[in-house]
């Protein structure tokens, strides 16, 4: 909205400095997000053309004579439009404008041009910044004073307001000044809305009924005979202009002016073009048609309100007027409409026609019905002063029977102190509702009845009021305290615990995090994991673009995406993870948000160094990675192989504990890197799913177990089988023995002095025993035992 | 070497022994000279060795002074023997150890910390702060009804405040045709599951991920992060809203901040405020600052009493409880402290970027 000075000025004094102003408003909730100045121009004033003759040596320019009252100036001109008797914008050497050729602002000074010399120059509305039209110069009205400094004519301040949803009233300018003069303690003068009314009265004339009221709660119309239709006179169109709205003709124009003085929107109908001069107010008939004013034909459902004649539509109520009934040059009887739409409905429609209108802005926050007739009476003695004619007696006031009482709020001195944590004097508290308009009687000793004024839709409760009061007395003046009642007990969800003593672990291992966008395409998780076509995911319906449509099933996808992205950037090491959820459908319901980490491990395993090989990240850095955080958690993992299609053939293994699934880790498929477009020669990655692993987690608190007393005993197993046998049977089998406490696998070898299709694992394995020393007769027969069944089970063998 | 003596020994011999021997072993630089010399002293048939042997010819007197003589130089020359073989040995090492030298301004070996996201580090030090004053961490879901996005938070349908988020709609066909579901437009909806899961006092903090249907530029996002913040009992006050955004401003940016509030609208709260902190840029002085864009004051949070429609349809009795409630944006907040001047970078993901936090 905006709200020029020029303008609020007619309603209320300001003696505050504009940027003081727009201070004030912005702390009481009026943001003033600009304070724009227009003019600030010096040695520019109006002058006169008293004489224009042609340039000697130019075709195109003309040499003006500038009267500025005091002085008689030649200046060179070569706008199209300039002539004789024209009041015009005149810049004297040494004035500071915009210099169309060299793009800045100059300091004007005395010029030959072609010969000729240019005591000053005629400007266009460029070179006075008041707008981007150079195709001329700017012809100021007859009535303009000649030698007045242009910043006293037409300069102003313009305030820029950004708006909350609810102050609809300071969508107005006289909302605004109802506001300004709280803030500053003035009052405010209202416009007047006196005319002279004759001939039959307008009951007679015209036939207005409300079929819908549930969705017009007033409906108020006066009727103008034998105006005459034509441009407004200038103050109106530089009203108009000032706020940002295009001057259209007389009547159209009063009806945007008296919209944004009062906010009310009112719609003209040329009068003669009503069929039996009767207007229903209804809903659309399915399928009804209507041409809008513009130029649309829109095919109409019983959810639109529609102004109707006798036989069709005329208008969208509240949003837009009909083509047909439109003001034109030929009008001269003007039926005018001031009606309370209802807000939600108006919205509907505005938003399902795509037709958003300055009428729509105001109706759907829900306009006062007690301000139809008051803009209308103010509308009506407007048109009848700029288009003349006569205004038929009486007005129309159709209400529904939910009536147009102002709404009554209690407010006491109890509420204040409950939600402020401060006592306001009830005296002072009278103060601001006077102030604020707002009409108040006193209720008991400590309470306030409070009428609402016309112009606020925003207060219905208690609170409301007391943030009337806040906002007014400043927040500044509330105490600080802290909330004195005991403190709530609360324990964090184990999952977010556990989220983030993951996070941490990673981090630790030298992992970065990246947090990436839930939004992925089809094809980016098709990619990486099998898509069930019965339940796939969630589709977003409205996406920003095709590449964040599907809500993701898997991290993996947008990791590997990040990887590729980042691969430009260097050989690695490229490390990261992201702890996030992925999304689940489910039937009837909103989808499972499972809790994922998930990381991706590629090229170098080492930062590049003169130290370091450069050996590259693999499945085992990632199952590395695994492992010490489920360590770390007490989680006992096992790993089996699976073949996924996402995976490299034979390098991805299910992560379980017990017979639940906690994750994956392995190798992105070749393929998928070559369409993924990743540039290393494997990419390890890692899942984990937090909910399960929870559940494998030791649920009784960690026990102190006693340090072995007695020394253990080591043989270290140098064993052949078969290359297929999964290293983990092999410990598996080693662990299950009498007093063996662990084994360690430290070397594999496969090659010379090694059978074809055979390998050699090399394993320490350690014996010993809670409650005495092992001798080595113990020992060896364990470790007897221990060779029997791995050479039965894996037909393995001690190396000769 | 001495060749032993047949005389008796005397005190006198004892010492001269003594001497002469630590003389000699003081002299000696390797381990085959000192055991040489062992030998010729302390040996079976070493100086030291046979006068002992020859104290028997002593009367018992004498025997027993000069024994203890003896004992007592045949200790001291074990004693100096061990001392002078550990500084053998040691010299040696440290002789050898001087020809290992290392460059040591060559980098040493790279081990590269992994950090946590910018995001994360600062909804932790946001939520932290609250936590220590009482608030609990709880999270909600991301994908919600419009029911809890809007309609509890006392924005109906049609309802012109709508407009202040626009939302991300999931494809579905409720077969009520009653629910609508969407990408959560803010984390306000947690206000209601939370209220209605449990009975007053509450307090609790909600970050999480929000989104909206929204052009993205250096200060909007269309995927981001809130911390939303709730705090319903009897008694509480918007006095209390400020003393609590007070402590949390001071906590995140330094003791000496000033606050500052101002009226604003959101339909879940009334009266409802954006809160600013002076700026710590320029310390409120302006001057071309471009954190504050001169008005000295920057805007981090929206606050506000809970409204009593919430209340109400919450269930809470609004006439015994009162609230209030905050939200804000940890990017917002993390672009303030770190000095990021474009958004996008934060979930970009450029590792360039990320390993600067």
């Amino acid at each position: 909205m905006r709200v020029p000075l020029s303008w609020l000025r007619q309603y209320v004094d300001i003696d505050l400095p504009a940027r003081e102003l727009a201070h004030r408003l912005t702390m009481a909730g009026i943001e003033v997000s600009e304070v724009e100045v227009i003019g600030g121009w010096t040695e520019v004033f109006v002058g006169h053309v008293t004489s224009v003759r042609p340039h000697p040596n130019a075709d195109r320019l003309r040499l003006c004579v500038v009267s500025t009252g005091s002085e008689e100036l030649e200046v060179v001109c070569g706008a199209p439009n300039v002539a004789a008797g024209q009041k015009i914008c005149f810049a004297k050497v040494g004035a500071n404008i915009y210099n169309t050729h060299s793009e800045r602002h100059e300091t004007l000074e005395a010029a030959k041009i072609r010969g000729i010399e240019s005591q000053g120059m005629i400007c266009s509305a460029v070179e006075l910044g008041l707008g981007d039209d150079h195709s001329g110069i700017i012809v100021l009205p007859d009535d303009a004073p000649t030698g007045a400094p242009l910043d006293d004519y037409l300069g102003d301040t313009v305030l820029e307001l950004e708006l909350t949803p609810n102050r609809l009233d300071c969508l107005s300018v006289l909302g605004v000044a109802h506001e300004v003069a709280a803030l500053t303690g003035k009052k405010v003068q209202e416009p007047e809305a006196n005319y002279e009314e004759s001939g039959v009265p307008i009951a007679e004339l015209v036939n207005i009924s409300v079929a819908s009221p549930e969705l017009c709660r007033r409906y108020t119309a006066s009727l103008l005979l034998g105006v005459k239709i034509g441009p407004s006179p200038q103050w109106l169109q530089d009203r108009l202009t000032r706020a940002g709205l295009r001057p259209i003709n007389n009547v159209v124009d009063v009806t945007n002016f008296v919209m944004l003085e009062y906010n009310q929107p009112l719609h003209s109908f040329d009068y003669d073009l009503i069929k039996d001069a009767t207007v229903i107010v209804r809903r659309a008939r399915p399928g009804e048609l209507l041409t809008t004013l513009d130029g649309v034909e829109r095919k109409l459902t019983a959810e639109n309100l529609v102004i109707a004649d006798a036989n069709d539509a005329i208008g969208l109520g509240g949003v837009i007027g009909g083509a047909e009934s439109e003001i034109s040059e030929g009008t001269v009887n003007v039926l005018l409409e001031s009606a309370t739409f209802n807000g939600a409905n108006n919205r509907e429609t505005a938003q399902s026609l795509g037709l958003r209108t300055e009428a729509t802005l105001r109706f759907e926050k829900g306009l006062r019905p007690e301000l139809a007739p008051i803009a209308l009476r103010r509308a009506t003695a407007l048109i009848h002063e700029v288009a003349g004619g006569t205004v038929a007696p009486g007005i129309v006031d159709v209400l529904s029977d939910e009536g147009a009482d102002a709404p009554v709020v209690m407010l006491t001195s109890d509420k204040i102190k409950r939600l402020l944590g401060m006592e306001v004097d009830l005296e002072r508290v009278q103060g601001i509702m006077d102030a604020l308009g707002f009409i108040w009687e006193s209720a008991g000793d400590s309470g306030l009845k409070v009428t609402v004024p016309y112009w606020r839709n925003d207060i219905n409760i208690e609170e409301d009021l007391v943030e009337e009061v806040v906002r007014t007395i400043g927040y500044d003046s509330v105490p600080t305290t802290m909330i004195s009642s005991p403190i709530p007990v609360q324990q964090p969800a184990p999952v977010m615990v556990l989220r983030d003593q993951i996070k941490d672990l990673l981090a630790a291992a030298g992992i970065q995090e990246v947090i990436n966008y839930p939004l992925v395409t089809l094809q980016q998780l098709e990619q990486v994991e099998q898509l069930d076509a019965a339940a796939l995911p969630l589709r977003v319906s409205n996406p920003l673009s095709s590449d964040r449509e599907y809500l993701r099933t898997t991290l993996r996808a947008s990791l590997l995406a990040t990887l590729a992205a980042n691969q430009g950037h260097g050989a690695g090491p490229f490390r990261m993870f992201e702890a996030g959820r992925v999304f689940w459908p489910r039937n009837g319901d909103l989808p499972e948000e499972r809790e994922t980490v998930a990381g991706v491990l590629a090229g170098l395993r080492h930062e590049p160094s003169w130290l370091e090989d450069d050996s590259l990240l693999d499945f085992y850095d990632a199952k590395g990675v695994v492992e010490l955080v489920l360590d770390r958690l007490g989680v006992a993992a096992t790993y089996e192989p699976i073949d996924d299609p996402g995976f490299h053939p034979g390098r991805c293994a299910v992560i379980k504990a017990s017979e639940a699934v906690l994750g994956m880790v392995g190798e992105v498929h070749p393929v998928v890197m070559e369409r993924l477009g990743l540039d290393s020669p494997q990419v390890a990655v890692f899942e984990l799913y937090l909910e399960p692993v929870l559940a494998a987690m030791p649920s009784s608190q960690q026990q102190f177990e006693p340090l072995p007393r007695y020394p253990s005993a080591t043989r270290d197993l140098a064993l052949v089988m078969p290359s297929d046998v999964e290293a983990a049977r092999v410990t598996q089998l080693i662990l299950r023995h009498e007093d063996v406490d662990r084994a360690e696998l430290f070397d594999i070898y496969a090659g010379e002095n090694i059978a074809e299709g055979a390998k050699s694992l090399a394993i320490h394995v350690y014996f010993q025993a809670k409650d005495r020393t092992l001798t080595n007769e113990e020992v060896n027969r364990s470790l007897d035992g221990l060779l029997r069944t791995l050479e039965r089970e894996l037909n393995a063998k001690l190396r000769a | 070497m001495t060749e032993p003596s047949a005389q008796p020994p005397t005190a006198q011999r004892i010492e001269e022994i003594a001497r002469s021997a630590t003389a000699e072993l003081d002299s000696l630089e390797n381990l085959e000279a000192v055991d040489q010399w062992r030998i010729s002293y302390l040996g079976r048939r070493g100086t030291l060795t046979t006068v002992l042997r020859a104290l028997s010819s002593l009367d018992v007197d004498e025997r027993r002074t000069i024994g203890a003589l003896a004992n007592e130089a045949k200790n001291t020359l074990e004693d100096r023997l061990e001392q002078r073989v550990r500084h053998i040995n040691e010299a040696a090492l440290t002789r050898s150890a001087s020809q290992n030298r290392l460059d040591v301004t060559l980098p040493g070996r790279p081990s590269k910390a992994g950090r946590l996201h910018p995001t994360t580090q600062i909804v932790r030090e946001i939520c932290s702060a609250f936590v220590a004053m009482g608030f609990g961490v709880v999270e909600g879901p991301e994908v919600e009804w419009e029911h809890y996005n809007f309609e509890m938070l006392n924005i109906p349908k049609g309802h012109p405040a709508r407009d202040m988020w626009n939302t991300l709609w999931v494809d579905y066909e409720d077969p009520s045709g009653e629910q609508a579901m969407l990408l959560r437009t803010h984390t306000s909806p947690m206000q209601a599951r939370v209220m209605e899961s449990r009975e007053p006092p509450i307090r609790v903090v909600v970050p999480g991920k929000c989104y909206r249907y929204e052009a993205t530029d250096a200060t909007h996002e269309w995927h981001f992060y809130q911390v939303e913040g709730l705090a319903v009992g009897e008694g509480i006050t918007f006095a209390d809203l400020k003393g609590t955004l007070y402590e949390f401003a001071h906590r995140l940016f330094g003791e000496e901040r000033q606050i500052r509030f101002r009226c604003d609208y959101f339909p879940f709260v009334e009266p409802g405020v954006d809160m600013s902190i002076d700026c710590f840029a320029c310390q409120g002085q302006g001057g071309g600052c471009r954190i504050c864009r001169d008005s000295g004051w920057i805007e981090i949070l929206g606050a506000g009493m809970v409204h009593p429609k919430v209340l109400e349809k919450v269930g809470y009795d609004k006439d015994r409880y009162t609230g209030f409630a905050f939200g804000m944006g940890p990017e917002r907040i993390a672009m303030l402290k770190y000095g990021i001047d474009d958004i996008r970078h934060f979930y970009a993901n450029d590792l360039r970027f990320l390993r600067q936090f």
